[in-house]
This record gives C-alpha cells, sequence and structure tokens, in this order.
C-alpha cells in the first residue's frame, strides 16, 4: 500500500541527475512503492531541488537492508573523519 | 465490430484547467461504454498505460488522466509522482475534478453509449470509490484501495481522510477486489466497507482472494498473483458488460 510515511531533510551539497549537475536543497525520505527496484516496498531517498523542477531530482529506491547498511556505513565514515575536516 | 484502437497521449479540458491524459479508444461507430482508469500512486506510468490499452481490447473506450500533471507539468511521470508524493498525494478535489472531465471526455465521444464507469488501483481503489460518490457514473471499480473505511495512522503526510459513512453517498453499482493477505485494507476494513454498503442498501460485489496480498494485479510486482488477477480481470469485465453495456 501506498505508506506515505516521509521524513524531510534540508540538504546543503550537489547532485548529478538526468539533467547534470544541480544544488540541493532538500532531501526527502520514505519507504513507499518503489517505480524500479523489484520489491513491494523500499526505502526511497530524493535528493531535490524544487526550485529548479520536479526533473531536478537524484532518486534511490533500496532495500531496508540496504538502507540501514548505508545509514551505518555514512555514519562510521563520518566517524572515521580526522579532527579539524569537518 | 472492429478490434482496432488507437491509444496516444491527449489533453483532456477541466474545469481547472487542460491536462494530459492517455487515451485508447476503440475505432468503430458501434456505441458503447468508457472507463476512467485511476492510476497508483507511483504515478502515471507504463503499467497502468497498459491497463488502459486492455479495456480499449476488451471494447471500452478509457482514459487515464494524469492525475499529477498540475504538481509538474511537462515532467517524467516518475518525477511528477515523487512532487505530488511530497505535497501529500492527490487532493480529493482535484481528483474529483480531474475524473469528472475523463468521464466528460468519453461521453463526448460519437461512439459512447452515454455510460462510463471508473477503476483504480491501490491509492486510486480509494479514489474509485470516492469518483462513484461524487462524479456521474455508472460504475465504480476499487482494486484494493486503502482507506476506504478504517484510520490514516498518525503523523504520515497523507491529506486525505478516510471515506467510512460517506460511501453510503455511492451514486452507482461498485465491486470491490481484495488480496486477503493484504493489510491495506485490512478484511476487517474490507467487511466494514461491505457493512455500510449493504445497510445503505448500496448494489455492490466484494471478492476477496486467497494468497494474495496488494497489488496482486500488478504484472511488473512480486505481488503480482497470476490466478487472483486472472479472476480479477474477468470479473472486471463481467461487471462492467452488465453496467456500462449498450
Amino acid at each position: 500500500m501506498c505508506t506515505y510515511i516521509t521524513e524531510k531533510v534540508d540538504a546543503s551539497g550537489s547532485g548529478k541527475g538526468a539533467g547534470g549537475w544541480f544544488t540541493l536543497t532538500e532531501t526527502s525520505v520514505y519507504f513507499d512503492h518503489p517505480v524500479h527496484a523489484p520489491a513491494e516496498h523500499t526505502l526511497n531517498i530524493d535528493f531535490l531541488n524544487p526550485q529548479e523542477g520536479a526533473g531536478a531530482r537524484v532518486a534511490v529506491e533500496l532495500t531496508a537492508e540496504t538502507a540501514r547498511e548505508l545509514a551505518a556505513a555514512i555514519l562510521r565514515t563520518l566517524d572515521q573523519v580526522p579532527p579539524g575536516l569537518l | 465490430m472492429s478490434d482496432a484502437f488507437l491509444s496516444q497521449t491527449i489533453t483532456i479540458g477541466t474545469e481547472d484547467g487542460d491536462i494530459e491524459a492517455y487515451a485508447a479508444l476503440v475505432q468503430d461507430s458501434d456505441p458503447r461504454g468508457g472507463v476512467v482508469v485511476i492510476h497508483h500512486m507511483p504515478g502515471y506510468d507504463a503499467e497502468s498505460k497498459e491497463i488502459v490499452r486492455r479495456f480499449a481490447s476488451l471494447g471500452y473506450n478509457a482514459v487515464m488522466p494524469n492525475l499529477y500533471w498540475r504538481d509538474a507539468p511537462g515532467a517524467a511521470p516518475d518525477d511528477a509522482a515523487a512532487a505530488g508524493r511530497a505535497k501529500g498525494g492527490v487532493p480529493d478535489e482535484r481528483l474529483v475534478i480531474d475524473v469528472t472531465a475523463g468521464a466528460a471526455y468519453l461521453r463526448s465521444l460519437e461512439n459512447s453509449n452515454g455510460k462510463v464507469g471508473s477503476i483504480g488501483y491501490c491509492s486510486g481503489g480509494r479514489q474509485s470509490v470516492l469518483a462513484g460518490i461524487e462524479v456521474d457514473l455508472d460504475a465504480a471499480v476499487d482494486c484494493y484501495g486503502a482507506f476506504v473505511t478504517g484510520v490514516v495512522p498518525e503523523g504520515w503526510p497523507l491529506k486525505i481522510q478516510p471515506l467510512n459513512e460517506r460511501v453510503t453517498g455511492l451514486r452507482c453499482p461498485v465491486l470491490g477486489l481484495f488480496g486477503k493477505d493484504d493489510q491495506y485494507p485490512t478484511q476487517e476494513q474490507v467487511a466494514e466497507f461491505e457493512k455500510l454498503l449493504k445497510d445503505a442498501g448500496k448494489e455492490y460485489e466484494f471478492h476477496s482472494y486467497e494468497g494474495a496480498g496488494h497489488a496482486f494485479f500488478a504484472v511488473d510486482r512480486p505481488s503480482f498473483r497470476p490466478e487472483a488477477a486472472k479472476d480479477g480481470w474477468a470479473k472486471v469485465a463481467a461487471f462492467y458488460a452488465k453496467y456500462l453495456g449498450a
């Protein structure tokens, strides 16, 4: 079913979409039907810049397991950054 | 009777401006019914367009409004769906406007017999029931629509509310097709929906399939259940033959 469970995060960074690189302003994280992934529901992340149109989007659809591993890997990576670089 | 049909992207006028739609129109002059297809939440996609064409192959003129058109005119359907989703989904008022326009378009065709039904999948299932309440339709099909009855969980950014007692205002017969393993809607919610219709003396036909959950019609998803889908298509064809026939 369509869960509509959504978390939104203001974003600062860049993403590369179908039209090339663009500045990110927000990120949507949600658990819902994928468009492409072969699963009923996936953890979907949209990196967005709505001011540049709906096409300014980098989309990923991850299994829940992959998403958890990714989240942990992001945190582990940041934890390893030498002092002074963050 | 010819089995030729023409399918293509068109523009339909609504009371809130023009929107994109996908149509499949039977190419002979015999009077026939029409079907407004309401796509699922992931959007106006290739599989939904295939459903539109299937209705034409069954002898109906069919049209599917792009419900996310106003969220992102001209954008790729998946990007438009993401934009619409981020806003909390399709508002009910807009859905009614777009299905009304789809029904009017179908009735304006030279080979229309004046009868039009709706069918919707997933979120579109609830929207098909809503259309049966708010739009002048002759039949409505609900394929596993969540939140016809029940409660939207707290904290979800979904803008719509369950229909509950509003279903007693249905203006046409309804066919409901559900999976027994579905959690949205659960069998309890389906039973609640059925009781409301029964108590109100409404015409309805419900079927719940063993071994099927949500989205059993979706041929491109692991939820696809060929037996349920095959029987479901037969039920839809019989229902429309009864209520949309000449």
